[in-house]
C-alpha cells in the first residue's frame, strides 16, 4: 500500500512537472528539508553543511545539518549551494508575453501619457511561459507590472512565480506606480505631450499639485463640497500619503536629478529604476536616501540614453552605501526577458562579492520592495522559498537544480 | 640578416593579410608559461607561442619551444591563451545593406557603409573578438554582401578587410526567410512567395552564368555587366558563401531545398528550431551558426528557441558555430554564449571550437584563423582564467601580432566594462585623424 502511495505520489509529481505553468497554490505544502554544502541565508554568514526546514509553507528551522536532525517524513532536497528564492526586482513578465504579439502585450497602453489607475493585477497572466522560464533559474518572486514607456504607465505588483490565478500568486497587489522620464516618456507623436524633458516634469508636477488640491477638498467638513471619486486622483493621493512609492525609470544623469527634484518638492517616496548613468549622480542619490533597482547590464546598450551603461554600476553605487537591487527589466524583442540571476552574475564579476551580488536578488531586493518580512532571506517565519544550485549560482555553467516556493518543490532542474 | 628575415615575414604576413595593417608587428613576441588552448589540438598546460611578422611561428611546451633572441617575451603565468574569437554574424559598425526598394539586392555591399569609429568595434576587441562577419540585416530575402573584417587598428574599412590574392575584400552574402523579410509588395507576403522570388532570381542568375560561360572570355559576346547578377554569379560558382537567417524548422529545410536546387554554399544562422531537425541537418552536412540568448520568444519564430540547440546539433554530428548577432547579444560577452551552451549540454571542446575554428571554417578562413597553429595569423586572446567562467576577464586581444586591446589601459578598459563615453564614436587609429575628436578625448 505504501509503495502504491509512493508511486502515486511520484506520478502526481510527474504530472505537476509536466505542466510546470500550473503549480497550484491550493496543494497542501508538505514538510521539506533542503540541504546544501553551503547555505546562503542572507541573514548572517553562509552556513557550511546547512539545512533549511519548511513546514506548512513557512521556514521553521535554519542551521547546521549537524545540529538539526532530518525531520521524519520530510521530503529531502539536496544541492551544493542553497539560497533564498531569488527576487527579480523589476520586470514586466506576466503582462508582457513571450510571443510578442499584440494579444500578449499588456504592459503598456500609450493612449494617455498619465494612467496611474491601471492595475497590474488586471493584466497578469500566471500561465505565461516566461514566468516558468525565470522560475527554472531560481526566481520565486517578481516585481512586475506596467513597463517603462509612458510618463505614468500604471501600477506594479509583487507576485510569486506560481499559481493559476493572480490571486494565488500575489503578495502585494499594488506595489509602486511606474513613471518614466527621458526619451522613453515621449509618446512618439510630435503633436502629443510630453515632447520634451521639461514638459514631462511639468506634467508630473501638475498632477501632484492637482492631487494636493483633491486631498484638501476630501478633508472638507461639508460632504457636498468633497470631490467625486476619481481613480487617478486616488492613486496619486496614495503616492502623496507615502503609501505607494513611485518607481521612476531614468537613465541620463539629468533625468535622475529631475526625479530627485520632484520627489523632494512633494515629499514623495521614490525608487530609481535603471539609472544607466547612476554613477554620475551617486552622491546626490545617496544624499536623497533613494534606493536603485539597477538596469540589466546585458540589456541592449548602443545608442541613446543607455549608451553609457556600465557593468560596474552595482558595485559603484553599493560602495557609496546606496541600497541596490538587480532586475531583468523589459525587453521588446529577442530575448523577450532577461534573467535576474544572470544580471546579478555580471555584477558579481564586476566589483561585487558573491554575497553582495546575491543580496541584489534576495535580501536587498526584498528590503527595497518592502517585502523583507516575507521573502529574500532564510529565517524562521519567512515564506518557504528556496533555490538550489549544483555550484556557484553565478557561474555560467552551474545549474539551478530545484526551486521551492511556499514549501512546495515547483521545479527540478537542471536548468 | 635577422632583420631582413623579419621584414620578409612581415611582408609575407601583410601579403596574406591582403593589405598592410595600420600598425604592423615589428618585433617578434613570445607569450610564455601560459595555458594554451590551440583548439585544433589538446591543451598545452605550460606553453609558449612565438609570433613573428604577424604570424604564429612556433607553439609548444615552454620547455621545448625556442624563442628568437630579439623577441619581446611576455610572461603569461596563470593566464590562458586561445585563438582570437571568430564571430560569424555581427552587425557592429552601423552598416546598412539593401533599402526598401526590393527584397533581393545582391549588388549592395555593406563595406560601403561601415563606420570604423563605432565604439562597438572597441567593445568587440574587449570581448576577444578578432574576426567578424559583418552583415546587413534580415529584413530582406537577400540584403546584400557581407564583409569579413579583422579588428586591426583601423582608420578606414580597408584596414579591416581580409582580401584575396587579387586584393578583393572577402565576404559572403546575406539571405533570410521567415517573417522578418515578409512585408508589403514588392516584398513577399508568405513563405512560399519568399522561396518563389528567390528561385526566380537564381534562375535568372543561372541564365547569366550560362551566357558568361558561352562567351568564353570574348568581350563582344559577354552579357552587359549587371551588379546584381555578378553578386549572384559569385554565389552560384561557390566563390562566396550564403549566410542565411532562419529560425523555424520548416524555414531551415527550405534553405536546404534551395541550396540543393542551385548548388550554393550556405551557413544556416540562428537556427532556433534546429534541435527539431538535427538529424536532417547532420545528414545534409549543414553548417549551423547558433545564437544563444537568455530566453525564448520575442517573436513567434523564436518561441521554441532552446539553450540546448548547440548540444543537440553536436550530438547529431552537425557542424556548430556560435555568433553574437551583436547588438542582440553583447560582443563583450561572446565567451558567455559558449558557456551557456555548455550549461545546456554542449561539450567544452566543441563550444570553444564554436567560437573559433568552426566559425573560421564557415567563413572559409580556417587556413588563416581559428586555431593556434604555426603559419596562421597571430590572432589571440589572453584570458585571466577558464574561458567559460563568469569571473574570467579578457586581458589582451592581439590581431596579427599587434595588441589591439589591453584591459590594463584605462582607455581600453572603458569599453570592457562600459561607463561614460563608452557608447560614443571613437578616434580612428593611425595618423592625422580628426583633430577635434582628439582634443575632446
Amino acid at each position: 500500500m505504501r509503495v502504491f502511495l509512493h508511486v502515486l505520489a511520484l506520478a502526481l509529481t510527474a504530472l505537476a512537472l509536466a505542466a510546470p505553468g500550473r503549480v497550484s497554490a491550493a496543494e497542501p505544502a508538505s514538510l521539506v528539508a533542503v540541504y546544501g554544502d553551503v547555505v546562503h541565508t542572507m541573514a548572517g554568514p553562509p552556513i557550511e553543511k546547512g539545512v533549511v526546514v519548511i513546514d506548512g509553507g513557512t521556514i521553521t528551522l535554519v542551521g547546521s545539518a549537524l545540529d538539526i536532525p532530518v525531520p521524519p517524513a520530510a521530503r529531502v532536497v539536496r544541492g551544493r549551494v542553497v539560497t533564498p528564492g531569488l527576487i527579480d526586482a523589476h520586470t514586466a513578465v506576466g503582462l508582457t508575453g513571450y510571443l510578442n504579439q499584440d494579444q500578449d502585450q499588456d504592459q503598456l497602453d500609450k493612449g494617455d501619457p498619465i494612467q496611474p489607475e491601471l492595475r497590474a493585477i488586471d493584466s497578469y497572466n500566471p500561465r505565461e511561459r516566461l514566468i516558468e522560464w525565470v522560475r527554472g533559474f531560481g526566481i520565486t518572486t517578481i516585481h512586475t507590472g506596467h513597463a517603462p514607456g509612458a510618463l505614468v504607465s500604471g501600477q506594479t505588483m509583487i507576485v510569486k512565480t506560481v499559481g493559476e490565478t493572480v490571486d494565488d500568486a500575489v503578495i502585494v497587489p499594488a506595489a509602486m506606480v511606474a513613471v518614466t522620464l527621458g526619451d522613453d516618456a515621449r509618446p512618439g507623436d510630435e503633436k502629443k505631450s510630453p515632447g520634451t524633458r521639461s514638459k514631462a516634469v511639468a506634467m508630473l508636477r501638475g498632477e501632484f499639485v492637482k492631487t494636493q488640491d483633491y486631498l484638501r477638498k476630501l478633508g472638507l467638513s461639508d460632504a457636498e463640497k468633497r470631490p467625486d471619486r476619481d481613480l487617478r486622483r486616488e492613486v496619486f493621493a496614495d503616492v502623496l500619503r507615502g503609501k505607494l512609492p513611485l518607481l521612476v525609470t531614468v537613465n541620463r544623469a539629468t533625468d535622475i536629478d529631475a526625479a530627485l527634484r520632484v520627489a523632494k518638492e512633494f515629499g514623495i517616496t521614490i525608487v530609481l529604476d535603471s539609472a544607466a548613468e547612476g554613477y554620475l549622480a551617486a552622491d546626490r542619490i545617496k544624499a536623497a536616501g533613494v534606493p536603485v533597482i539597477i538596469h540589466p547590464s546585458m540589456r541592449r546598450g548602443g545608442n541613446g540614453e543607455t549608451e553609457n551603461i556600465s557593468f560596474e554600476t552595482a558595485a559603484t553605487l553599493r560602495a557609496k552605501g546606496i541600497p541596490v537591487a538587480m532586475q531583468s527589466g523589459f525587453e521588446g524583442y529577442v530575448p523577450k526577458t532577461r534573467v535576474a540571476l544572470f544580471e546579478a552574475a555580471i555584477a558579481a564579476a564586476n566589483g561585487l562579492t558573491t554575497e553582495q551580488a546575491l543580496a541584489t536578488i534576495t535580501s536587498d531586493a526584498a528590503a527595497i520592495l518592502g517585502v523583507a518580512d516575507r521573502v529574500g532571506s532564510l529565517r524562521p517565519g519567512l515564506d518557504g522559498d528556496v533555490a538550489v544550485f549544483d555550484g556557484d549560482p553565478f557561474e555560467y555553467t552551474s545549474h539551478c537544480t530545484a526551486v521551492v516556493i511556499d514549501g512546495r518543490v515547483v521545479s527540478e532542474g537542471p536548468r | 640578416m635577422k632583420t631582413q628575415i623579419v621584414t620578409f615575414l612581415c611582408l609575407l604576413g601583410a601579403c596574406l593579410g591582403g593589405g598592410l595593417p595600420a600598425i604592423a608587428q615589428e618585433r617578434p613576441v613570445a607569450f610564455t608559461n601560459a595555458e594554451l588552448l590551440p583548439i585544433s589540438g589538446p591543451a598545452i598546460a605550460h606553453g609558449t607561442v612565438v609570433v613573428v611578422g604577424g604570424t604564429i611561428a612556433a607553439i609548444g611546451p615552454t620547455a621545448t619551444t625556442a624563442i628568437p633572441p630579439n623577441a619581446e617575451t611576455i610572461d603569461c603565468t596563470g593566464r590562458v591563451i586561445m585563438p582570437g574569437l571568430v564571430d560569424t554574424h555581427s552587425h557592429v559598425g552601423g552598416g546598412w545593406g539593401g533599402d526598401a526598394s526590393g527584397p533581393i539586392q545582391p549588388d549592395v555591399r555593406i563595406l560601403d557603409s561601415i563606420n570604423v569609429r563605432d565604439s562597438g568595434f572597441w567593445k568587440a576587441r574587449a570581448g576577444g573578438l578578432t574576426t567578424l562577419n559583418i552583415m546587413p540585416g534580415s529584413g530582406h530575402l537577400l540584403s546584400g554582401q557581407t564583409i569579413y573584417a579583422k579588428l586591426r587598428k583601423a582608420s578606414t574599412i580597408d584596414d579591416f578587410a581580409i582580401k584575396d590574392a587579387a586584393g578583393k575584400p572577402l565576404g559572403g552574402i546575406k539571405m533570410a526567410n521567415g517573417t522578418n523579410s515578409q512585408k508589403d509588395a514588392p516584398f513577399p507576403g508568405t513563405r512560399s512567395k519568399s522561396a518563389a522570388l528567390v528561385r526566380q532570381k537564381f534562375l535568372k542568375a543561372q541564365d547569366y552564368r550560362r551566357k558568361v560561360a558561352e562567351a568564353k572570355g570574348d568581350a563582344a559576346k559577354l552579357p552587359d555587366r549587371d551588379l546584381e547578377m555578378e553578386g549572384l554569379l559569385d554565389v552560384l560558382e561557390g566563390r562566396i558563401v550564403v549566410h542565411h537567417h532562419c529560425h523555424r524548422a520548416d524555414d531551415i529545410m527550405t534553405v536546404l531545398r534551395l541550396r540543393d536546387e542551385f548548388g550554393f554554399k550556405v551557413v544556416l544562422h540562428h537556427v532556433s528550431e534546429a534541435w527539431k531537425v538535427a538529424e536532417q541537418l547532420a545528414k545534409a552536412k549543414a553548417s549551423c551558426s547558433v545564437i544563444v540568448v537568455d530566453s525564448p520568444g520575442g517573436k513567434i519564430e523564436a518561441m521554441d528557441l532552446s539553450l540546448a540547440t548547440g548540444a543537440v546539433l553536436e550530438k547529431a554530428g552537425a557542424p556548430v558555430a556560435i555568433h553574437t548577432d551583436d547588438p542582440v547579444t553583447d560582443s563583450r560577452l561572446f565567451l558567455r554564449a559558449a558557456a551557456l551552451a555548455v550549461r545546456a549540454g554542449m561539450s567544452r571542446e566543441k563550444a570553444l571550437e564554436a567560437l573559433t575554428l568552426a566559425g573560421a571554417r564557415m567563413l572559409e578562413l580556417d587556413a588563416r584563423i581559428g586555431s593556434l597553429d604555426v603559419g596562421k595569423d597571430a590572432d589571440l586572446v589572453v584570458l585571466s582564467g577558464d574561458p567559460l567562467s563568469v569571473q574570467t576577464k579578457v586581458l589582451e586581444t592581439w590581431v596579427e601580432g599587434t595588441k589591439v586591446f589591453d584591459r590594463a589601459d584605462p582607455d581600453d578598459r572603458l569599453f570592457a566594462v562600459g561607463g561614460y563615453g563608452a557608447g560614443r564614436d571613437q578616434k580612428a587609429h593611425g595618423c592625422c585623424t580628426d583633430a577635434r575628436l582628439s582634443e575632446t578625448k
